[in-house]
């Protein structure tokens, strides 16, 4: 069992990390899914208490995975935040500003809907569709129709918030959050631990590591 | 006062008179005590006047006020509010109040408060309420969200609780203790006075705790008012030809089906109940497969049947057009219909209390005999037949265990007054504390009820938004009109399964069903519900379309849910069963029992093979197969139980040696089964059944959590944690929709502390584990002989849990083969 493991697409070295990150080492990049920053903020504003605890976790988290990677660039395959604007989301650019050097880009997900001023003062560039960097190109979700990618590009991508389920004996059985790679995309898992997950199942020459509490597990078929 | 000598006496026996009706003993008790002002519980079974203990009562008590203007005076307020649990229940009570209303001529007008109530009506009630409003528990705490809702309740006199036994162990009976909390207290502000509360029962182990839950508010003692009305039952078992020696659940009563036919045809109108709505439509099938000729004459009534068909079915069992009707429990509750001569229970009832109000079904004269067949779904059930008549002759009846410290109820219910009036918390507290629910309720519990409601417990101060209850001069209200609407959509404490509807593409509703069955279809699928074959066709927004089939082959649904465990008592009277059986091999007992005789090679071979317990002893089977190891365990205490004592068993073994198990377990008892020996032996056995540290280790065994989590999806949805959107928001609500099991998860990390997964934990402990039967059971086990034996091939009493837990894996018609193979293998 291990925090971290490394896997290679192309020639590109890549690590997958428990806390749901994936890290890019040839272009220091960490690569996140589905942030939905505010969403418990969303969920109190109607009166529902959730604890907000689980969303400055998050942003700790986040911190943490950059540090230790010495990321230079952040890349969000969209829902960096998850509605309207809230209180929450001054949380979120106090934490922005203390990692000023840091390049932030946000491939815009169908929750990302603030103003674009916003996503300026915030100092993050936008794409709307998608970003293409070397051979990877990122999208939010790789099922819309019209993602295409070109011959010999890889994509990674999020929305789907995929988990798998891991049978033990006796018909017991646990769900996990994973990361999931197919021959041509990627699907991370959702960065926020306030997110459900969607069941894949992955076929032959397809991966899947579970996120299992701090470790990260390659599950093989 | 003495009730004879009143003018409202004699103006009601007078009008019964004339009828040619005479009240009867423990009416006229009951009318006494209204009289004199008192509160209590009324115990009678259905059928035989107890609606007009109370109902006359309160129209005696009326015109006694009223002697010489009562015809003229209409009370023009709320006089009497009669809380009944059955929707459908509402309309014929009502209609039959009405009518003496009109013989007697007092000027009442008859109101009735539900879901089905439209807003004319509603908007009408509230601009003059009724003078008698019958209402639904959930319905009466939406008056409480209305506005001045006090002015309503300040000249009633009579809150009568109808099935107060149906009520009591659930959620909706907290709702009642809390409305009539509320009720008696803002009449006692406003003009000095309580009204009496009347509650009415049929028969239960615990009537006077029963009659202290409900009058708990009054802070009276209160009294019991019985019908000693002795009704005979009479139970007769219908045998297989054959017993099988290796039974299984649920194939057997099928394979009997031709036996209901000439017990069908001899009876006026015949109730056949079945436990569960998939297996109601199997019988409902399988009855008209082999007798064609009951086309027409047959219906089928269950939960998720359309409301309108079932009241179609209701109707015509009332009038004696339908020879027989296939229902579950949907027709255990509600008036009664007369033409109903037989009735017959296929597989276990699970308790005595169920199976006598199921034959109390039949044979409603006052004189007349409850008949009640016994359809075995296994032959084992043989035995609970047996069990049951032992249990009715002792009045072995179970007791309705009422709910403590509710906190997602308290929750709802602050919310439900935020969005009326506002309350003012040290008030509400005094008057829950009255409650029985709440009266353990500690002044920290609740400030952290008021502190999650007010400010949404854990937050991060200056980034929050949070936003329900505000203060006003001490008073909480929610003020926002937004978040009150959403609150009075979710007002109630049945939470369902999501369901979806099912209607026909030519247009017409058939009935609902659970959303998980219809996502595992595919187009062209045939499917049955409501009798019917149905093909799938799509589904779109929460609807599943379907066209008519003629296909001979369908799939039957099954909704998830509403297993009833085994009851204790039943369970203490079936260990002493088998004990009896000696009795009838050795030398023949007084009173052979058929049911035992029948069982005799099933014993005979259970016996050769390993052993029939007594009923100070407890059988544990250690048998080895190709799957693995296997170890068998008989409590006869309830899947429940079983579930439990399984997980409890696994941890404390893993203990003794790392080992992994699978579990599987039945009504009789349960199954370990793992990939290597099982370490249980007379050594460690007693100390692997021990009551100490019980409570630690059920918090160890890995199901306590799972099943907290199964528990947490009501609890939240009760408590408001899980907002089911409003009709006409969809998208938006998409926004605020969180899974019970995420919503777990996120508690469970960062606020463990938070009431209502507490609650889920408690709840667990009492209902999902039994955990005083289960302490109680240990205990037992303590003074029991613990007999373990190694058979070399299964036995018939594991045989039923082996088949059981092979079900989830083959699809039906496999699993009656390998089934059918290894009857024979055992058999040889």
């Amino acid at each position: 069992m291990a925090a971290y493991l490394s896997h290679i697409v192309g020639e590109e070295h890549l690590v997958v990390s428990a806390e749901r990150t994936l890290f890019w080492e040839n272009e220091s990049t960490l690569i996140v899914a589905d942030l939905h920053a505010g969403k418990t903020g969303h969920f109190r504003k109607a009166g529902i208490g959730i604890p907000q605890q689980v969303y400055k976790d998050d942003l700790h988290r986040l911190l943490t995975q950059i540090l230790f990677f010495k990321a230079e660039r952040l890349i969000i395959v969209g829902d960096l935040t998850h509605s309207l604007i809230n209180k929450e989301m001054d949380l979120f650019r106090k934490w922005r500003k203390d990692f000023s050097t840091l390049d932030v880009h946000l491939v815009k997900g169908n929750h990302d809907i603030l103003e674009d001023t916003w996503y300026s003062e915030a100092d993050i560039t936008v794409s709307h569709k998608e970003l293409l960097l070397k051979k990877f190109l990122f999208v939010h979700d790789v099922e819309t129709d019209n993602i295409t990618a070109a011959k010999g590009q890889y994509i990674f991508s999020g929305h789907l918030h995929p988990g798998i389920i891991i049978r033990g004996k006796g018909r017991q059985s646990l769900r996990f959050p994973c990361f999931y790679f197919t021959k041509n995309f990627c699907v991370l898992p959702a960065f926020s631990r306030f997110t459900g997950t969607y069941l894949v199942e992955p076929g032959k020459d397809e991966h899947a590591f579970a996120v299992i509490e701090k470790d990260i597990v390659p599950i093989n078929r | 006062m003495n009730l004879q000598q009143t003018k409202g006496y004699s103006v009601v026996s007078n009008w019964l008179l004339s009828k040619d009706f005479r009240p009867f003993l423990f009416q006229e008790q009951a009318w006494q005590h209204i009289i004199n002002h008192k509160s209590g519980l009324v115990n009678a079974p259905t059928g035989c006047g107890k609606t007009f203990s109370v109902f006359l009562g309160a129209v005696i008590d009326f015109i006694n006020h009223h002697p010489d203007d009562y015809k003229s005076n209409p009370g023009k307020k709320l006089q009497l509010l009669w809380i009944t649990p059955l929707r459908a229940l509402a309309k014929d009570i009502g209609r039959a109040m009405e009518e003496v209303i009109e013989e007697l001529g007092i000027g009442w007008k008859v109101g009735i408060r539900n879901g089905d109530t439209d807003t004319a009506e509603r908007a009408r009630q509230k601009k003059q309420m009724p003078e008698l409003l019958i209402i639904t528990p959930e319905s009466l705490h939406l008056l409480l969200a209305q506005k001045e809702y006090a002015e309503t309740f300040r000249s009633l006199k009579i809150i009568a609780v109808d099935e107060w036994h149906e009520l009591i162990g659930s959620k909706r009976g907290v709702q009642v203790e809390l409305a009539i909390s509320r009720i008696v207290s803002s009449q006692w502000l406003l003009v000095n006075k309580k009204p009496s509360v009347w509650g009415i029962s049929a028969t239960i182990g615990n009537l006077e705790e029963a009659k202290d839950v409900l009058l708990s508010p009054l802070q009276q003692e209160g009294v019991i008012v019985k019908a000693d009305m002795d009704k005979e039952i009479e139970v007769e078992s219908i045998f297989p030809d054959e017993i099988e020696k290796y039974p299984w659940a649920g194939h057997l009563g099928i394979k009997l089906a031709h036996k209901l036919i000439p017990i069908i045809e001899q009876s006026r109108t015949t109730l056949i109940f079945i436990n569960t709505r998939g297996m109601s439509e199997t019988w409902y099938q399988t009855l008209l497969d082999i007798h064609p000729g009951l086309a027409g004459s047959i219906a089928l009534h269950h939960g998720s049947v359309d409301m309108e068909l079932r009241t179609w079915v209701e109707e015509n069992l009332h009038s004696g057009r339908l020879k027989a009707v296939v229902c579950t429990a949907s027709l255990d509750l509600g008036v009664d219909f007369r033409p109903v001569e037989t009735v017959i229970q296929v597989g276990s009832p699970k308790g005595v209390a169920r199976f006598l109000q199921r034959a109390g079904r039949s044979g409603h004269s006052p004189d007349a005999v409850s008949k009640i067949f016994f359809l075995p779904t296994h032959s084992l059930e043989l035995a609970e037949a047996a069990a049951l008549k032992k249990a009715i002759k002792e009045k072995m009846i179970e007791s309705r265990m009422p709910m403590l410290l509710c906190y997602d109820v308290l929750i709802q219910y602050l919310n439900t007054l935020a969005i009326s009036d506002g309350f003012v918390p040290e008030q509400i507290f005094r008057e829950i504390k009255r409650t029985y629910c709440y009266r353990e309720l500690v002044p920290e519990e609740w400030e952290q009820l008021i502190h999650f409601i007010s400010s949404g417990g854990k937050a991060l101060y200056q980034y929050d938004d949070y936003k329900k209850t505000e203060i006003e001069d001490g008073i909480y209200k929610i003020k926002s009109r937004k978040l009150a609407m959403r609150h009075r959509l979710h007002i109630g404490t049945i939470v369902s399964e999501s369901m979806m509807k099912v209607r026909f593409i030519s247009g017409g509703y058939v009935g609902v069903i659970e959303e998980w069955f219809i996502s595992r279809l595919e187009p062209g699928d045939v499917f049955t519900l409501a009798g019917r074959n149905l093909e799938y066709v799509m589904c779109k927004e929460m609807t599943a379309y379907v066209k008519k089939s003629n296909a001979k082959k369908s799939k039957v649904p099954s909704w998830q849910g509403g297993r009833m465990p085994l009851s204790a008592n039943l369970g203490k009277k079936l260990r002493e069963t088998l004990d009896r059986r000696m009795e009838v091999s050795n030398q023949g007992s007084n009173e052979p029992e058929a049911e035992l005789l029948a069982l005799e090679p099933l014993f005979d071979l259970q016996e050769k093979v390993s052993h029939v317990p007594k009923q100070h002893e407890l059988l544990i089977e250690q048998i080895e197969t190709k799957d693995g190891f296997h170890l068998f365990v008989y409590p006869f205490e309830g899947r429940l139980v079983h579930e439990a004592m399984a997980a409890i068993l696994a941890w404390r073994i893993s203990r003794i040696r790392p080992i992994t198990f699978s579990f599987a377990m039945n009504d009789y008892g349960f199954e370990l089964l793992s990939d290597q020996p099982i370490p249980v032996d007379d050594s460690n056995v007693y100390e692997l059944f021990s009551p100490a540290n019980l409570l630690a280790d059920i918090q160890r065994s890995v199901n306590s959590t799972e099943m907290a989590k199964r528990k947490f999806r009501d609890i939240a949805a009760i408590g408001g944690l899980i907002f089911q959107g409003m009709p006409g928001e969809k998208k938006k609500a998409r926004h605020l929709q969180a899974s019970a099991s995420l919503l777990f998860s996120v508690f469970s990390e960062y606020e463990p502390e938070n009431v209502l997964l507490r609650q889920s934990y408690q709840e667990v402990l009492d209902q999902q584990m039994e955990e005083v039967r289960l302490r109680d059971m240990l205990q037992r086990i303590q003074h029991s002989k613990i007999v373990i034996t190694f058979p070399q091939q299964l036995t018939p009493f594991c045989f039923p849990i082996k088949v059981d837990s092979m079900r989830e894996d083959l699809s039906s018609e496999k699993l009656e083969d390998r089934v059918k193979k290894m009857q024979v293998q055992l058999e040889k």
